[in-house]
């Protein structure tokens, strides 16, 4: 500060101005910054976590409450392309109105389509049922794709077209979710390729960087205290071993390969059991329900309907608890290093969960295309219990999602709750032994991605669907929030919070790319349902867009024709792996030259005359 | 962070804020400061006293809020972090210092230490992964080198 004072005597009267300007525009940009970090949403929320049970856990926080920015974007995104003029030209506001062009060339068994709108007296539980299932009522609103019967809405002189744009929207919405994605996880990677080479530097950087700076509670110390002593033992004990496994002799390495081998097995013969269960379970599902649906009955016929259509979502769900137990006590069998051992289930977890949800996209397809009569071939899809198939594979995913949620909230009030009542207020000995539950970082994130997976494929069929996942992540943070802080002791092993952030958008992506693949079908391959739908004049969904293609000027067609054409893709494909080739060389080069200046380093400090 | 400073203070020294020292006791009441195990080299380090007893003036104390903010670049950072760690103050870190360190972070009781042998093969890896000139010690520029690689600093 003086150094300060005593320069400014000497400065003109310039200089002195440009230096308080700089001075002042510095504070009030200082105070705009933290005006806007106040509007990021919980804020205070995720800091407090922070503070209290360390960075890997408050990771999981904000990457819940990056899935809620997303999720309420794409939901903008789709009410105000698709929702938006669909209800302002039916309603006639704007001086709009719709057209709706009678398909040709369609056998007309193939267009009829009564959905059970629940007119006249209904029992009030039918409404309960019809929330759960989304069928009745909800089946005719905007919540799903068979309210879009309109092929263009005509707003003042504007011809809007609908069909082209329920699918651009579908495209847009995934390739926004790709980019998001792929950009935030940017920086994780850079970190992460650094982060590789950190295995020569993994002691360094916990002595070093180890200890978290923003803890303030005494409680919260003493548990990092132990983190970093647990932590340090282990990375010690995988060394030895380690060692012990590269002094392993000839036959011990064989009994443990096939040891391996046959344990992988039994996990494929796990997986396959879970797959079975899933489509015997949708087949179940789908083949009962219908008959029952359109009937009114008493209350246990009402019941045991609603549990018939949630079978699948209960197969899917048990088969996601069950099948992680089994492999983590499997995994002890396979010798491997911890740290690999967590990655390994990790993986297979994932897997599971993921193949669960393709599982069931596929018996509900094979029984949509199920056709053995002529006037079925037709139409191209099962039209006598499909008459709208996009609708149906829509309340599939509805019913997955509300079950989700319900799953959640049940074994948080259930299960996590009583159990703390009962260690604070029961002392024997099996019950403090148990204790209380560690907060599962991996868990729960797979529970959110597949959550996240089922909106991303459920929104084509279901257009409101991301705001009810929304509003469902939205609650379920604030309910892990509370059952963090009342019934959960922090992890005893700390996961590092710059890997974990990558970790958790890689999964992501990947359930993304998953979720391109029954889209990719649905759209291009199934014939789409002639009786409701924005597609019902178009062979298949994708239709659409060669259609407006063939309605361009000439010379535009050309040109999207050449892009299309394998006289482009081709040459485009060899330069892209040039370029990747090159920056591998390049990669490598850098290496060498980083080992290279080590060395003289070493050699320098030998020999100063060198 | 003027009203923070001017808490610590006794009321009657209060209004002269600007040139009083606040005595060290007072200083490791801060919330942040009082689950750090590195409380004391804090004081020690950021402390122009020229008594010893590391009380901390008002300029004192904003160096220390500078360094630990957000907008520190990381060589302030890790010049700071390498003189805190230094607990011997000599300029380098050898053996004695990477154990106290050690010690520091896995808490002072007697069942939180690391065995001997832990330690030994714990200080062995460090020395082996950032000490690039092979003398046996951690000199600045060994550590700013180690640490502009850790991602979690």
């Amino acid at each position: 500060r003086d150094c300060q004072q005593a320069d400014i005597k000497h400065l003109s009267g310039w200089k002195q101005w440009k230096r308080t300007s700089s001075k002042s525009l510095k504070k009030i940009l200082g105070e705009v910054k933290e005006l806007s970090s106040y509007l990021v949403l919980w804020r205070h929320d995720i800091h407090s976590i922070e503070g209290k049970f360390g960075t890997g856990i408050q990771s999981y926080f904000s990457f819940l409450r990056f899935l809620v920015l997303l999720n309420f974007i794409i939901f903008i995104l789709m009410f105000s392309f698709v929702t938006l003029p669909s209800i302002i030209s039916q309603y006639g506001i704007f001086n709009s109105s719709f057209v709706k062009i009678p398909p040709k060339n369609i056998a007309p068994h193939c267009t009829v389509y009564e959905p059970n709108g629940n007119k006249g007296l209904v029992y009030f539980y039918t409404y309960l049922k019809d929330l759960l299932s989304g069928t009745g009522f909800l089946e005719v609103t905007s919540l799903f794709y068979g309210y879009y019967t309109i092929d263009a809405a005509w707003i003042s002189i504007l011809r809007y077209n609908l069909p082209l744009a329920y699918l651009l929207a579908t495209f847009a919405y995934l390739a926004l979710s790709l980019l998001w994605i792929i950009k935030r996880s940017v920086e994780g990677f850079k970190q992460n390729l650094v982060h590789d080479e950190d295995q020569f530097q993994s002691y360094c950087n916990k002595v070093f960087a180890g200890w978290d700076f923003c803890i303030t509670d005494l409680n919260a110390a003493r548990l990092k205290h132990r983190s970093l002593l647990y932590e340090l033992q282990t990375d010690l004990e995988e060394e030895r071993l380690k060692r012990k496994i590269a002094d392993r002799t000839m036959k011990e390495k064989l009994r443990i390969y096939s040891l391996r081998i046959f344990i992988n097995i039994i996990v494929i013969a796990v997986l396959s059991g879970c797959f079975y269960s899933i489509y015997r379970a949708t087949v179940f599902s789908q083949e009962n329900s219908n008959v029952s649906m359109r009937t009114l009955g008493q209350i246990q016929l009402g019941l045991a309907n609603l549990i018939v259509q949630y079978l699948p979502s209960i197969v899917i769900t048990l088969a996601n608890f069950v099948a992680p137990q089994i492999f983590s006590i499997l995994i002890r069998f396979e010798d491997y290093s911890p740290a690999f051992e967590i990655r390994l289930t990790l993986m297979r977890c994932v897997f599971v969960r993921l193949a669960n949800i393709g599982v069931l996209l596929f018996s509900l397809w094979s029984q949509i295309s199920y056709c053995d009569t002529e006037e079925c071939k037709a139409c191209g899809y099962n039209y006598e219990l499909y008459p709208c198939w996009e609708s149906e594979v829509g309340q599939e995913m509805y019913k997955l999602m509300i079950f989700d949620f319900i799953i959640i909230l049940a074994v948080t009030l259930f299960l996590d709750f009583p159990r703390k009542l009962l260690v604070t207020h029961c002392s024997c000995k099996p019950v403090q032994w148990c204790g209380l539950q560690e907060f599962g970082i991996s868990d729960n994130v797979l529970e959110i991605i597949y959550g996240q997976t089922i909106c991303w494929i459920g929104t084509f069929f279901s257009p409101l669907l991301p705001a009810i996942a929304t509003v469902k992540y939205f609650i379920i943070f604030y309910i892990k929030k509370i059952s963090l802080l009342h019934t959960r002791k922090p992890t005893a092993r700390p996961i590092r919070a710059s890997s974990s952030n990558f970790f958790f958008l890689l999964v992501l992506l990947i359930g993304l790319v998953l979720a391109f693949i029954p889209l990719g079908i649905s759209i291009a391959h199934i014939p789409s349902s002639k009786a409701c739908g924005p597609f019902r004049s178009f062979n298949t969904s994708w239709a659409v867009v060669p259609d407006t293609i063939l309605e361009f000027p000439t010379g535009l067609q050309q040109v999207l024709y050449g892009v299309a054409s394998e006289a482009f893709a081709v040459p485009f494909f060899m330069v892209i792996c040039l370029i990747m080739f090159y920056f591998i060389a390049l990669a490598g080069a850098h290496k060498r030259v980083v080992e290279q200046l080590r060395e003289q380093l070493v050699l320098v400090s030998i020999d100063p005359l060198f | 962070a003027y009203k923070r400073f001017s808490e610590l203070l006794p009321k009657e020294e209060r209004a002269n804020a600007c040139a009083a020292r606040v005595p060290k006791s007072q200083i490791l009441t801060l919330p942040e400061l009082r689950a750090n195990p590195f409380q004391h080299r804090i004081c020690r380090v950021f402390s122009t006293s020229e008594h010893g007893d590391d009380s901390m003036s008002f300029e004192d104390f904003l160096d220390m809020l500078s360094v630990f903010s957000d907008s520190a670049t990381s060589d302030i950072k890790s010049h700071y972090a390498f003189r805190i760690f230094d607990f011997d103050d000599d300029g380098t870190l050898d053996r004695r210092d990477l154990e106290k360190l050690v010690d520091c972070l896995t808490g002072h009781g007697e069942d939180s230490r690391l065995s001997n042998a832990e330690m030994e093969q714990l200080i062995r890896n460090i020395l082996e992964e950032s000490d690039i000139d092979k003398d046996g010690t951690i000199n600045l520029s060994e550590f700013q080198h180690v640490v502009s690689r850790s991602p979690d600093f």
